[in-house]
């Protein structure tokens, strides 16, 4: 059978679907990140080199671990022959295994997911090695999805990979006592690279779509590799649901459109049949948390042909269930924004007015909001001045600005 | 097997009571006892307050001495075990059993192998 042709496109695709567990599977085989990305990358450009000529391999993920693997063990040798460090580990791993050959391809990511989000590194290294090890998303690119310039962020990278290598943080899956925090700590990561594009805390845009796809596709792998594990199934879930509004969300202009002013048409109906699916899948385990809750709130939202067709006491009684697995100001918040709808914005704003959160701009925003509705226009004024002062990102201080302009034209 | 330091950090100031102390300092021996039983012990230091200090530079070819700490805060290194662990989690297993004991934050550093 002739092989058909090998685009450079057709790489890239490979290079962002194998990288990680490529990677993962070196670091598990040589116990040295840096070894194993260098190795991986080794390989890749062999494959730039090879595939265009020879055609795909048949397992093109198995032909990157074996010429990684044996590239790897080169470097070793070459270190060897240098330093004694390395002569140990290079006997250990027999090269010179024809990468044609058919194997099977092993998977140790979700070792490297634990390690990434090892509690002994700060949340902002655990996002970058993240993005960086299993995301295969180069260090200018992470430094553009924060807007941290491209040193600091290679720093924070080399910074991780070396306490990772010196204090000895180990590479396995928690044991099940450990699990649920280490979990959750693997969970807030994901999450946190999916609000940062979804609601991005600096910059002209509110939407950084990158960010939200990257997350969503190292959901769907950790749901894939951990399948009895609800709250897994119910963060992706939540993150599929807030992306089907993503369209519907801003203007064509990028101005940032409120939920019950959205164009429900434009709302993705594949995203949110497979997340209401997801939605009822983790609930039926009974055993709910945080994400699995705050999908089925957004699924409720889904629901809904219209906003007033909003069944909005299904949305308090949920926020309820929230308050109580996770209780915090921000959940009480949003919960009374709920409130608002059911009971009036009277009741909504005396919750509001006893939350302690006025270093945030929703918090101001939704006094606004609210306080425009009880028709005290001077407060609610000040709300939004207190919002626009604390917002971040142009798209919600444009808004904040819009709403200014109502509530005081021709100023 | 890799070495970790552990430093015990306290607020500067008196220590507690006998009273307060004392269940402290058995607890902190049983957690020895259990240290060395695993084979983990290495070795264990528990120092005078910070105001006993004396810090020696060399300036010019001569020795300068002064009085007090290095750094001075409002927490200091009151004692430091250095233990051998498999690996960050089981150092972070020893440190926390240490901070439930002490009730004070321990500070978990590795040590460069072969140093």
């Amino acid at each position: 059978m002739p092989a058909a042709p090998v685009q450079d496109t057709d790489i890239a695709r490979i290079f962002r679907a194998e990288y990680g567990r490529a990677v993962s599977v070196l670091v598990r085989a040589f116990g040295d990140i840096d070894l194993a990305e260098d190795a991986v990358q080794d390989a890749f450009t062999e494959a730039v080199r090879r595939w265009p000529a020879a055609g795909l391999p048949p397992s093109p993920a198995g032909w990157i671990i074996t010429t990684a693997r044996n590239r790897a063990i080169d470097r070793l040798r070459r270190e060897a022959t240098r330093d004694g460090r390395h002569a140990e580990a290079a006997r250990l791993h027999q090269a010179g295994q024809d990468p044609a050959e058919e194997e099977p391809v092993p998977d140790e990511r979700l070792r490297l997911i634990f390690t990434c989000c090892h509690p002994a590194l700060g949340t902002a290294a655990q996002v970058a090695l993240t993005l960086r090890l299993l995301g295969g998303l180069s260090t200018a690119e992470i430094a553009h999805s924060f807007l941290v310039p491209e040193p600091t962020m290679a720093q924070r990278l080399v910074r991780a990979k070396g306490k990772i290598r010196d204090a000895q943080i180990p590479y396995r899956v928690p044991s099940e006592a450990e699990l649920p925090s280490r979990l959750g700590a693997v969970l807030a990561v994901l999450y946190l690279i999916f609000n940062e594009g979804y609601a991005a805390s600096s910059g002209d845009q509110l939407i950084r779509a990158g960010l939200c796809a990257e997350a969503i596709r190292l959901g769907r792998l950790l749901a894939q590799l951990m399948p009895d594990e609800p709250e897994v199934t119910g963060l992706l879930a939540l993150m599929l649901l807030a992306e089907s509004r993503r369209a519907a969300r801003t203007t064509p202009g990028g101005d940032l459109v409120l939920l019950a002013d959205q164009d429900r048409s434009r709302w993705d109906g594949q995203l949110i049949a497979e997340g209401q699916a997801l939605v009822r899948r983790c609930l039926r385990r009974g055993r709910p948390g945080p994400y699995q809750i705050q999908a089925a709130i957004n699924a409720v939202h889904s629901d809904a042909p219209d906003a007033a067709a909003t069944d909005w006491a299904q949305i308090v009684a949920l926020y309820d269930q929230l308050l109580t697995v996770s209780p915090s100001p921000v959940v009480a918040l949003h919960r009374a924004v709920a409130v608002a709808e059911v009971h009036g914005p009277a009741a909504a704003l005396a919750l509001v007015d006893g939350l302690d959160l006025t270093g945030y701009y929703l918090f101001h925003a939704i006094r606004g909001h609210l306080l425009r509705q009880l028709g005290r226009t001077a407060e609610a004024a000040a709300a939004y001045r207190d919002a626009l002062d604390r917002a971040g990102n142009a798209a919600e201080r444009a808004f904040l600005r819009g709403r200014l302009q109502e509530l005081s034209p021709g100023r | 097997m890799p070495q970790y330091l552990l430093s015990v950090y306290q607020p500067d100031g008196d220590p507690p009571p006998p009273e307060v102390l004392d269940p402290i300092m058995a607890s902190v021996r049983a957690w020895n006892t259990e240290l060395r039983a695993a084979g983990a012990w290495v070795f264990t230091g528990r120092l005078h307050p910070p105001d006993t200090a004396t810090v020696v530079r060399v300036r010019d070819g001569g020795t300068v001495v002064t009085d007090g700490p290095f750094i001075e805060g409002k927490e200091h290194l009151g004692g430091f075990t250095v233990i051998t662990a498999p690996d960050l989690d089981a150092a972070l297993a020893w440190a926390r059993q240490l901070a439930e004991v002490t009730t004070l934050p321990i500070e978990v550093r590795p040590a460069i192998a072969g140093a």
